[in-house]
């Protein structure tokens, strides 16, 4: 049972910092824009250089 | 899908005039300088890209995001004010219309309270997993015999979590409930606080005294899922908020004022006052009420009469924001502004009317209207019964009144409406409809007739060439000629014919046509009056001719064509029992045309804006639920007046603000399917409450009799949640196919 001592306050320790890492990311925009995180995702890095083909993330 | 959209949007764009900018460019703290737009025609991540990568290799350019959601961009870069105008035209050569506009104007207490919801979920939704880590603990102890000492440990344990998590995440049903409570009335969120304040309070007192319970887990649990139902439930409002701020935007553009000594300055509508002269250049949408000081031009007044083709404007006629001016720059003396104009004294009348609207009551709420007292007296006769009757000690008799409270506050009812609300909202916006109206889904199941405007709605409202009897020579050089002008028949043979170059040395005279000068002789292309032909009183719908040195005069008809699919949709309409109407302005001959090739055979011409409402009222007195379709500004009342309404996504914009839904694209069939997921979507807000009654009416027995323990309660409280988010999550997969 001793090991509760430690025990719960790592479990409670652990939530906390979920929670803060939720509010932080909460604060700072990233859920200001939901359907477009989605999208961002898929864009493929080598177009980032520019005059590369325009129109191919389009379907 | 995402390209045949955007794609119907680049004519408007193309055609729209360079909004100035620059008075809407901030400066920030650090010496950058940012612009707010909001972008027409977004509707994927194909789009944001684009968008971004356009403007990537802008000078000075800090950051250009895209926000999908909103539809809204943010431009950040050092350097001159007048790099605005460059970024909107670059958004136009890509095919997206941007206007500017002030974020501080748009950012009000929703997004606050959305923010405030998200937080409080949070915080529940820790307290929720935490303690019941604990309370698992605990109820296997009740079995395994844990030790009195190590239980009250960690009821103390889920105290210390729950109480501070309670205090922050039940302020938005605590504010909700006392403003109910003072207004003398009762709601929903008054058993929801009771409960929570009550079961912490209990379940303190059982703490301190070793006892065998505590409600953290419950009380914790059900805020946690009232919150997500609230959360989603404002989700789903925000979309329909985005789209009616489109409209605020109209009024936002930068306007030239001339002072008397004849320098032009630039300023933003509201700092314009009356009895100042306002330059209106050709192709610039106006923002003032006036009169016309000098000049003499078209104004396309479609915004405001509905009306295809534009007026002749001359030296003192009036003119009102919103209007367009095709023809020659104008000097206008300012009538009014902002909240003076007509413009704003319409969006004023839309107001009122939806207001009126918004007295429907969701069926979630006519439900906890009767509810919400039940509860209570539920809950008070259980705590007198057990104590006075049956003569348990009042401590043990107010624990199993909060179980009641507990078991009955309405997690899986909060849920019924939201889950599928968001749900159906997600499976409308995939196919370009946009809900705006939280009940507008109720009100679209219960509709038994459709009545339909005309022009905009049944047809694309905007003139097409008719191409018999025009020679392809003739409609080439008429067409090279229409290049310089925005008057929608020139529109209509630019469209005819896009190959042909532009003319040069052509010359617009307003409210009579172009003309340009060859080495043959002069080229005319317009009225039947200015290139001197007789007057033909036979003539039908609108004409432009063309008269050529040495050749006969080349006529060239225009008429508005059906939406593709016009007559299909009035006839899946008519087969799923719906009554279907006609009401138009236009005049009668065309409207019986437009009627019979549609089969429609209730209709009604000549039609204003308020013989519309009329026949609505007329229609809803015989106890008819109609949905109204329509988009021009004369529709907007009547959009108001049926009890739902739908607007094609080219409708002016105060139509779209009246109505309750918004579908993009050329067809019309969006009207069926948004009745169909509208039926589905009741369908299963039905089931939904069916579900969480029937568990309600399995539990609260128990309750009542003392049976519950917070694990029972916690059981049927996710057990519920979970079966109602699942069944609403059946309107998302079962027609994916289909759609």
């Amino acid at each position: 049972m001793s090991s509760l001592l430690y025990l719960i306050p790592a479990a409670l320790l652990l939530g906390l910092l979920g929670l803060g890492a939720f509010l932080w990311s909460l604060r700072s925009g990233q859920f200001d824009d939901l359907d477009g995180a989605a999208h961002r995702v898929l864009f493929d890095e080598e177009d980032e250089e520019p005059g590369g083909p325009e129109e191919r993330g389009e379907k | 899908m995402s390209l045949a959209l955007a794609g119907s949007s680049v004519p408007a764009g193309a055609e729209a005039p360079a909004v100035d900018a620059r008075a809407y460019v901030q400066d920030e703290a650090d010496g950058a300088r940012a612009l707010h737009l909001m972008v027409e025609g977004v509707h994927c991540g194909g789009c944001i890209r684009r968008i971004e990568r356009g403007l990537a290799d802008l000078p000075g350019l800090r950051e250009a995001r895209m926000n999908l959601t909103t539809r809204r961009l943010a431009v950040r870069w050092e350097g001159g004010r007048e790099r605005a105008a460059e970024v909107i035209r670059r958004l136009a050569a890509l095919g997206y219309e941007a206007v500017p506009y002030e974020p501080s104007r748009l950012t009000g207490a929703d997004a606050r309270e959305e923010r405030e919801l998200l937080r409080s979920m949070a915080v529940a939704g820790f307290a929720t997993a935490n303690i019941m880590l604990l309370s698992v603990s605990i109820w296997a102890g009740h079995v395994e015999g844990m030790g009195t000492y190590t239980r009250t440990l960690f009821h103390w344990l889920s105290a210390l979590i729950a109480l501070p998590a309670l205090v922050y995440a039940v302020r938005p049903f605590a504010r909700s409930a006392l403003q109910a409570l003072r207004a003398g009335r009762t709601n929903m969120e008054v058993p929801i606080t009771l409960a929570v304040i009550l079961a912490s309070a209990v379940s303190l007192a059982e703490t301190m005294n070793h006892g065998e319970h505590a409600y953290f887990d419950s009380a914790v649990m059900l805020l946690f899922f009232l919150l997500v139902g609230r959360y989603l439930d404002r989700r789903a409002r925000g979309r329909a908020r985005s789209a009616a701020e489109r409209l605020l935007a109209l009024g936002a553009q930068a306007v030239t004022v001339l002072s008397p000594d004849g320098t032009a300055r630039l300023l933003p509508p509201e700092q314009v006052e009356p009895g100042m002269t306002v330059l209106a250049a050709a192709g610039e949408r106006i923002a003032v009420d006036g009169a016309v000081a000098s000049g003499v031009s078209e104004i396309d007044t479609s915004l405001i009469t509905g009306e295809t083709l534009p007026g002749r404007v001359a030296p003192g006629d009036r003119v009102f924001a919103g209007t367009l001016n095709l023809g020659a720059p104008l000097r206008l003396t300012v009538g009014a502004v902002g909240e003076k104009t007509l413009l704003a004294e319409i969006v004023r009348l839309m107001e009122t009317a939806e207001q009126r609207r918004a007295r429907y009551v969701g069926l979630a709420d006519r439900l906890s209207r009767v509810y919400a007292p039940v509860v209570h007296v539920l809950a008070l006769a259980s705590f007198l019964g057990w104590w006075l009757v049956m003569g348990l000690a009042w401590p043990a008799a107010l624990m199993i009144a909060v179980a009641v409270l507990i078991i009955t506050c309405p997690c899986a009812l909060g849920l019924a409406v939201p889950a599928v609300q968001v749900i159906a909202s997600g499976r409308l916006m995939r196919r370009g409809i946009l809900l705006k109206s939280a009940t507008a889904l109720e009100r679209l199941a219960k509709v038994d007739t459709v009545v339909f405007d005309k022009t905009g709605t049944l047809t694309l409202g905007r003139p097409e060439l008719q191409r018999e009897g025009v020679s392809p020579a003739a409609l080439r050089e008429a067409a090279s000629l229409a290049a310089a002008s925005r008057h929608p028949l020139a529109r209509a043979l630019q469209r005819a014919c896009p190959e042909a170059p532009a003319a040069e040395g052509v010359e617009e005279v307003p409210g009579c046509g172009l003309r340009r000068a060859t080495a043959e002789g002069e080229v005319r292309l317009g009225s039947r009056r200015w290139c001197g032909i007789a007057e033909d009183s036979t003539a039908a719908g609108p004409e432009l001719w063309l008269l050529r040195p040495g050749e006969a005069p080349q006529l060239f008809r225009f008429d508005d064509r059906l939406r593709s699919d016009a007559a299909e949709v009035v006839a899946a309409l008519r087969r799923r029992g719906l009554a279907v109407e006609l009401l138009s302005g236009d005049r009668e001959a065309t409207v019986a045309r437009v009627a019979e090739a549609l089969g429609i055979e209730t209709w009604r011409a000549a039609q204003s804006p308020g013989d519309k409402v009329a026949r609505l009222e007329a229609l809803a007195a015989e106890g008819r639920r109609v949905l109204m379709v329509g988009d021009g500004l004369n529709d907007a009342p009547a959009l108001a007046a049926a009890s739902v309404s739908l607007s094609p996504s080219s409708a002016v914009d105060i139509s779209q603000t009246a109505a309750d839904a918004v579908f993009q694209g050329e067809a019309l069939a969006p009207v069926p399917e948004t009745l169909a997921v509208a039926g589905r979507a009741e369908r299963l807000v039905r089931q939904n409450f069916a579900l969480s009654i029937g568990y309600n009416a399995l539990a609260v027995p128990l309750a009542v009799l003392g049976f519950v323990t917070p694990l029972v309660a916690a059981v049927a409280m996710s057990g519920s949640s979970l079966l109602v988010i699942g069944n609403a999550l059946r309107l998302a997969a079962r027609p994916g196919r289909a759609a």
